[in-house]
């Protein structure tokens, strides 16, 4: 059972250059889902500062 | 009328309200198509005949450098359509696209390097498509760097749209750089007239993988064009209404 995962993993000798290669899409993959939703979150917080300026109360989760 | 969908489609609060509806389906979409198409890849398909077990990068190669191209053409259509029609929300749609592009076509262009290792004895070679694959890179860099460069977002979407739209006669040669020239990289084996040249336990968590990575792509379009819509509209009513819930 362990043997035969070992060797799952060694796939077939090319295992330093198929998990990278995985690794990496993964990673660019969770970067991007990140990228996305700080970027929607930062543009709220900042319309929400924009608005208050304005001098117009919000409501009660104004800053 | 039945042209009020296509002006719905310009309108910044209807779009806004739609595309957070929309996210949650296509993001898990995306998780249960990704998912699919890894476990299909790395455990149910059988290792290649030449290739052995190396071939596995296919799975993450391929999708990742379709991607590269097909994200270039919405920004670029999105890109025509706002110049043209100057509607807002899709110069909003084009300027999200920017850097999603860029991180697909850094990924083809590193996972082929690290196929290309084993396979052709080289991480590097000025073969047709992988220098097209870099000018795109570079294509992306530049319209995220431009955008970046102009503050006013009226005008970084006009000339970025235009660098865009010019780029744009990149995608074929791309495409077509296999045949056009002697390339290292195979002709089309899924794409193409008749029957795909590659067995279904090897089509299907490709495929998977492909129609993943286009819903993972509208998923997360739909969030930043949020993020666009909201940073674009400096006074509308609507934005107090969607930030405040």
């Amino acid at each position: 059972m362990m043997a035969s995962f070992m060797e799952y993993l060694d796939m077939g000798g090319y295992a330093r250059y198929v998990w990278p290669a995985y690794g990496l899409v993964i990673a660019a993959i969770v970067l991007n889902i990140w990228t996305a939703r700080r970027a929607l979150k930062r543009a709220r917080i900042e319309a929400i500062r924009r608005l208050a300026i304005k001098g117009r109360p919000l409501g009660e989760n104004t800053p | 009328m039945a042209w009020t969908w296509f002006h719905r489609l310009g309108s910044p609060p209807y779009i806004y309200k739609f595309a957070a509806k929309l996210t949650p389906w296509f993001g898990w979409a995306a998780a249960v198509l990704i998912a699919g198409g890894l476990i299909g890849g790395l455990l149910i398909s059988p290792a290649d005949y030449q290739q052995g077990e190396g071939y596995r990068i296919l799975y993450v190669h391929a999708p990742t450098a379709w991607m590269s191209m097909q994200v270039y053409m919405v920004m670029a259509i999105a890109s025509a359509v706002g110049l043209i029609w100057r509607i807002k929300v899709a110069h909003a749609v084009a300027a999200s696209c920017g850097s999603m592009g860029a991180t697909f076509t850094a990924c083809a262009l590193a996972t082929g390097s690290l196929w290309g290792a084993p396979m052709w004895g080289t991480f590097w070679e000025w073969d047709p498509r992988i220098i097209f694959e870099l000018v795109l890179l570079f294509q992306f860099l530049g319209y995220v760097g431009l955008r970046a460069a102009i503050d006013d977002t009226q005008r970084a979407d006009r000339i970025s749209a235009v660098l865009a739209i010019v780029g744009v006669i990149n995608i074929p040669i791309i495409h077509y750089s296999v045949e056009w020239w002697n390339s290292l990289h195979q002709t089309a084996s899924v794409m193409k007239l008749g029957k795909p040249s590659m067995p279904l336990n090897m089509l299907i968590p490709l495929l998977m993988m492909f129609f993943g990575y286009s819903v993972l792509f509208v998923a997360l379009l739909l969030v930043r064009v949020r993020a666009e819509l909201l940073s674009r509209e400096r006074s509308a009513s609507w934005i107090r209404d969607v930030v405040r819930a």
